[in-house]
């Protein structure tokens, strides 16, 4: 490689570990809220913890602890929503395998970091080693990050008493809006999301707590037919 | 179940799915329509999650209090592209206000 070349190389690593501590940095804040949410919805600081150890992905650990607030009766709906919304850390790991090139335990630690963030950071970079700096760095940042918060917000929600009083349950609205937000980036997207809570919301009165949510998602079902665009 | 178990079974099934992307063959999920689809899951769980946690009372009725005001601070604060964290605190004060104000 041309000094230059070395020059530049070295310089997209920089900017590659910047990129990644940063999303690592705000992705760990929202750890404070799932932590207190857990708790709040009847979790003890345990198994707050356990979830952001082990489940390890957002997304899926909101819906959880978000369904499972109903009471134990509504676990299997719980299970099934946080396993729904983990299929997406699978698509995004048949991209990742062939970037990462991870054999035996490495490929199982990459496993367990699969998720959007480092996901996004490190399919944006050009070159296949500054992909996967930016993989490793961004997961295991988030993963420190998302475990300590987790447990700070844990210890917070214990102090604070009846969620309500301080809006935890409201705080759980917003999160998963926030959550959804970025996703509605097209008109089929926005058709899905209103098909999916107008489903959840009129089956909620006959059904019990967790399992509308699990039916609607079958509104992603619209997406069988081929974008406008993209037909010939 | 206990809470335990339920943890430990959700958990498991979301490694699960990360390891196995890792371990089966690319071509097996890459249909466009199977993509699309499994894209657009999250989409209607998330959804189908704000309408149920903000617009159901005791017995699935559908209610507005001071939930739905959260989520209307929410959707103007993302529209002002507001990073996760101000979101979830602006939608968590607002309920908590409007109920010690005793409106809602």
């Amino acid at each position: 490689m041309s000094p230059a070349g070395a020059a530049a190389a070295s310089g997209a690593r920089r900017a590659v570990v910047r990129q990644a501590l940063s999303v690592g940095v705000a992705t760990g804040a929202y750890g404070i809220s799932f932590g207190a949410l857990a708790v709040a919805a009847g979790l003890d600081t345990w198994q707050a913890m356990a979830l952001s150890l082990l489940m390890f992905t957002g997304g899926s650990q909101f819906a959880f602890v978000g369904i499972i607030a109903n009471g134990l009766h509504a676990a299997p709906a719980a299970i099934a929503a946080s396993s729904m919304l983990g299929i997406r850390n699978g698509l995004y790991a048949l991209e990742l395998t062939h970037l990462l090139g991870a054999r035996g335990p490495v490929r199982v630690a990459a496993a367990h970091l699969t998720i959007d963030e480092s996901t996004a950071v490190a399919v944006a970079q050009d070159d296949e080693r500054t992909s996967r700096l930016g993989f490793w760095v961004t997961g295991l940042t988030v993963f420190v990050l998302w475990n300590l918060t987790t447990l700070a917000g844990a210890l917070i929600g214990n102090l604070i008493g009846d969620p309500r009083t301080y809006g935890l349950d409201a705080a759980a609205c917003a999160a998963f809006t926030a959550l959804l937000w970025p996703r509605l980036r097209n008109r089929d997207a926005v058709a899905i999301a209103v098909v999916g809570a107008v489903v959840a919301i009129v089956l909620s009165p006959t059904l019990p707590p967790g399992i509308p949510v699990v039916t609607a998602a079958a509104a992603s079902l619209l997406a069988w037919h081929t974008p406008r665009r993209e037909q010939p | 179940m206990s809470l335990w178990t339920a943890i430990l079974v959700a958990a498991a099934i979301a490694f699960g799915l990360k390891l196995a992307g890792h371990l089966v063959p690319a071509h097996l999920l890459d249909a466009p329509r199977v993509r699309r689809i499994t894209a657009a899951l999250p989409i209607a769980l998330l959804a189908a999650l704000v309408a149920t946690q903000a617009f159901t009372g005791p017995g699935g009725s559908f209610v507005l209090d001071a939930r739905a005001a959260a989520v209307a601070v929410a959707v103007v604060a993302l529209l002002l592209r507001a990073p996760f964290i101000v979101v979830v605190v602006l939608g968590a004060a607002t309920a908590a206000v409007l109920r010690a104000l005793g409106w809602a």
